[in-house]
């Protein structure tokens, strides 16, 4: 099943010579339970592409359907509605709410739709179960390590009934260590069914997706084959290490 | 890697028999780098040779030989853990060669060329993250090898979009600021290349 798919989509900023192309024409689609990574340099258009598939921003041209439902066809309001309820954020810089503990800041896009706040914490607490975080629900974002908190940020992304998760240089910020845990919370949240997009120029990140699409100059220029398994690298004694 | 230190610090834990010797190499390195049984035994002759190792003089050469380290040996290894890899001379890197010469070639996209390399080298790098992924719980040595590989092609990639954003604004330059193409600064290259 496709949950998102992004069909000749372009965004053009300002007008006549000054007008800036950040994306042209841009086909992909991303099934549930798969990662995509969109790799590219500075100004490819990356970020572009994830704040439209996200609907935080609308197309100057082409179609975005999520859960098969064409964006443009939808008011505002139902926007609002999809994106509380069926898309989950993780920014580089956590975007958590320092007033707010860990189990609160998963529990609010909940609480906003509307869900009542014992229902909503305890589908908060879940996620940070599932997350390994369970022990750190009554923290607040200050007194969280920097991978703790983007673990929360991606416990608050995934709660509830996602079905699409979208990453923007997720870690960015992190070690390497920590930057693999968050990955691996992605790729555990994909397998679940969700479809995640991460966008990233870190090569290392991107290598925990499924398929990896290189964007330049605001297109798609080419994109990764299904990888073979790890037998092809993990060979058998060949009498040729040395 | 020089299997031959591999094999000094195996038996710096005690005696051991040839085929172990190979299966312990194995699987303290995650099998990332495969090795056969006749290397480790023509390591070992050669290790004996030296006075670095001892073996059971009466048994016959085969899997029931055994072998130990001498102090000559404990010396070698503490020595040879203790001195960094010379890394001083460029490697004779043949991707790099090839964009050097994809610059001076009419007609060739380069960036055609880097974009072509920075696919396959991601799409290895996805291979080893499946395999470091599937590793969780395995012994530490399985990460680290596969890190250490992770971070290699990383680095290659990053070279890769270096040299992307290079020509990017060389194509900018007004033509008076283009360098000659006889103008390759030259590296200081050291006898031997290290591979």
């Amino acid at each position: 099943m496709t949950t998102l798919e992004l069909r000749g989509v372009s965004k053009v900023y300002g007008e006549g010579p000054t007008a800036v192309h950040a994306l042209r024409g841009i086909d992909l689609s991303v099934q549930a339970g798969a990662l995509v990574a969109v790799m590219g340099p500075s100004g490819s258009g990356k970020s572009t592409l994830l704040t439209i598939a996200g609907s935080l921003e609308d197309p100057t041209d082409g179609e975005v359907l999520v859960g098969g439902t064409t964006l443009s066809n939808m008011s505002r309001n139902a926007k609002a509605r999809l994106r509380r309820r069926s898309i989950g954020y993780v920014f580089q810089d956590y975007n958590l709410l320092a007033g707010l503990t860990a189990a609160e800041n998963v529990a609010l896009p909940l609480e906003l739709d509307g869900i009542g706040a014992r229902k909503a914490r305890a589908a908060g607490m879940a996620a940070l179960e599932e997350l390994g975080l369970a022990d750190r629900a009554s923290r607040f974002p200050d007194e969280l390590s920097g991978g703790e908190r983007q673990r929360v940020a991606i416990a608050r992304a995934v709660v509830g009934e996602r079905r699409l998760l979208l990453a923007d240089e997720p870690s960015g910020a992190l070690d390497s260590a920590n930057g693999d845990a968050v990955m691996r919370l992605m790729r555990t949240a994909c397998q679940r069914g969700v479809a995640g997009v991460v966008v990233t120029h870190d090569a290392q990140l991107a290598s925990w997706a499924d398929r990896v699409v290189f964007l330049r100059d605001g297109r798609v220029a080419d994109q990764t084959a299904p990888p073979p398994g790890p037998e092809s690298l993990l060979a058998p004694s060949t009498g040729q290490g040395q | 890697m020089s299997v031959r230190h591999a094999l000094l610090a195996l038996l710096s834990e005690g005696p051991k028999y040839g085929l172990q010797l190979r299966e312990e190499f194995e699987a303290r390195t995650g099998e990332v780098w495969p090795l056969n049984v006749g290397q480790v035994y023509t390591t070992l002759q050669r290790l004996e040779r030296d006075g670095l190792v001892e073996s059971d003089d009466a048994a016959e050469d085969g899997p029931q030989k055994g072998f130990r380290i001498t102090a000559g040996g404990e010396q070698e290894l503490a020595s040879w853990l203790r001195t960094p890899p010379d890394l001083s001379s460029p490697p004779r890197d043949e991707l790099v060669i090839k964009v050097l010469v994809a610059l001076r070639l009419p007609g060739v996209d380069v960036h055609d060329i880097v974009q072509a390399h920075r696919r396959y080298l991601v799409e290895l790098m996805q291979q080893w993250t499946r395999i470091k992924q599937d590793a969780a719980d395995h012994d530490l040595g399985l990460p680290l090898a596969v890190d250490a590989e992770l971070f290699r092609l990383d680095s290659v990639i990053r070279w890769l979009d270096a040299a992307d954003g290079y020509l990017n604004r060389a194509a900018t330059w007004p033509p008076a600021a283009a360098p000659a193409a006889s103008s390759l600064p030259k590296l200081r290259r050291r006898a031997g290349v290290r591979r």
